[in-house]
């Protein structure tokens, strides 16, 4: 390491240092310099967290887990558990990351992603997609490791997501959800073809699941902000058919999300007391999706994107829960 | 006035035990009944629910009145059912036509004092079900002793009830704020107790 003049330590030292009542009264440069080399580090991972959208990407891994669960391996290792985990994350939380790099000039139109890391300049586009694409690397290539077929199922959730959704399609036409949601649905298609080495119905179903939830959570999200949208020049489905319209689809994706995750609790071989709290859980989604139609209020509309957040993540408890 | 974090603690904790209740539902019981025990659990998880996401302000919806006249009613039609054979015909009867005079008297624009006096009396004789028959018997020897804390339950769905639909009728038996502060922990009170006393049963 190479030695430090006073005044080019003394750059070095925050402020809060510099203001302590009590200073040491003779640090040491090279300690210091590691305590600063430590806050640089723990800074950037406070920045380049948000990047990863981490509830999202919780949810979507959790949808992975229950899928791997469902499967209800013979013999469970806990290394299995931690390289689908661990592979999923880095997968999902990569191409979130590049789609973020993609998407940074919408997210500085609009006014709810203006402060993120990417759009205020907080962190640069180029370490950006440095990241994105060392984190998708790693996670499709330790899937592949793992599994070949499941690598197949990680690659094609990061390719539908990135490439298909959000460069090719996200700024065209309003329905390029349809691919979000197929995207969003390889996690539980993948943590399922890793339980069980193939690709079977159940797992279908499960993707499915996934897919018609998707347009509960973003066309409720796009409804909410709709002017954010528009001003970055997004298609939406509320900008292209009108908030009815929107209203509708989310009623009858939700009533087709809630019977693929029953008729797949069901194949699963769920008990019938899971299966009757999971009947409980799509009910609430159900008066929630109908009550927007019917008595569509700002309210009503928040209550079902939170709704189907909480729901989802519910299933997925549910469905690995009855797995153990 | 404002959820906090211990309310959505509260009620998430609530939201748990209902869950759980409806996973072991109650042994040994026909279809009929653990309907209306899943209906009645369910749409407490469900109310949990909505409380944690959109706060205190949902409670003003005019559904609310609605939905939780199907607590108890469910609860009771499962508790009547279960243990006095010979009126179940006639309690489904009550439990049908008494809810929907709710929905009816509710939904149609009525200035007269009848929609306060058919949710009290359909209130009334379901919330006196779910209190009197677990606590009779349990002391008469019909049901073990831990039966009883499900009349406990039916006490505090009883005393929220009150405090709720007087609040809703503008003469509030508490401050707003008082019944909101209460609330979050009546409601996990008492679906422990419920919870406890069918375990115990």
């Amino acid at each position: 390491m190479d030695e430090l003049s006073f005044d080019e330590w003394q750059k070095t030292v925050p402020e809060w240092m510099k203001s302590d009542p009590h200073p040491t009264p003779y640090p040491s440069p090279t300690s210091q310099l590691t305590r600063v080399n430590m806050q640089r580090i723990a800074t950037k991972l406070k920045l380049y967290w948000p990047l990863t959208k981490s509830l999202q990407t919780g949810l979507l891994l959790s949808t992975g887990l229950a899928g791997f669960m469902s499967a209800r391996c013979p013999v469970m290792h806990w290394y299995d558990f931690l390289g689908l985990g661990v592979s999923l994350f880095l997968a999902i939380a990569g191409s979130t990351i590049i789609n973020m790099w993609y998407d940074r000039d919408i997210d500085a139109k609009m006014q709810r992603t203006c402060n993120r890391p990417l759009a205020s300049g907080k962190v640069t586009p180029k370490e950006a997609l440095r990241l994105g694409l060392v984190f998708s690397v790693l996670g499709v290539g330790l899937a592949v490791a793992m599994s070949p077929l499941y690598g197949l199922v990680v690659f094609a959730g990061l390719f539908f997501d990135v490439i298909v959704y959000t460069v090719w399609l996200k700024r065209r036409t309003a329905w390029a959800i349809v691919w979000g949601g197929i995207s969003g649905g390889m996690p539980i298609l993948a943590g399922r073809v890793f339980g069980l080495g193939r690709v079977d119905g159940v797992g279908i179903l499960l993707a499915l699941a996934v897919l018609f939830w998707i347009p509960t959570h973003i066309l409720t999200f796009s409804m909410r902000y709709h002017e954010d949208y528009r001003a970055a020049q997004i298609p939406t489905f509320p900008s292209a058919y009108g908030f009815h319209a929107t209203r509708a689809t989310i009623a009858v994706s939700s009533v087709l999300a809630a019977l693929s995750i029953a008729g797949a609790g069901f194949l699963i071989g769920m008990e019938w007391g899971y299966l009757r709290l999971l009947a409980v859980l799509s009910g609430g989604l159900l008066v929630l999706a109908v009550a927007s139609v019917f008595r569509p209020t700002e309210r009503v509309n928040f209550g079902l994107f939170k709704y189907a957040s909480m729901y989802m993540l519910g299933a997925m408890l549910l469905i690995s829960l009855s797995a153990i | 006035m404002k959820i906090t974090i211990l309310d959505r603690i509260l009620l998430l904790v609530m939201c748990h035990a209902a869950g759980y209740q409806i996973i072991r539902g109650v042994d040994g019981l026909d279809s009929l009944p653990m309907l209306a025990y899943t209906i009645g659990f369910g749409v407490l998880l469900v109310a949990g629910l909505l409380l944690i996401i959109l706060g205190f302000d949902v409670l003003d919806s005019p559904i609310v009145v609605i939905v939780s006249t199907i607590i108890p009613l469910s609860l009771s039609l499962g508790l009547v059912w279960e243990h006095l054979a010979a009126y179940r015909t006639l309690y489904l009867v009550f439990v049908i036509v008494g809810f929907l005079a709710i929905l009816l008297t509710r939904l149609l624009p009525l200035r007269n004092k009848l929609p306060v006096i058919v949710l009290a009396v359909v209130h009334g004789i379901a919330g006196l079900t779910i209190f009197l028959l677990p606590i009779l018997w349990s002391l008469t020897g019909r049901a073990a002793p831990g039966f009883a804390l499900v009349g406990v339950g039916g006490a505090l769905i009883g005393v929220g009830g009150l405090l709720l639909s007087f609040l809703k009728a503008g003469r509030p038996l508490l401050s707003r704020a008082a019944i909101f502060k209460v609330l979050p922990g009546l409601l996990l009170l008492m679906t422990a107790a419920f919870v406890a006393g069918f375990a115990l049963a």
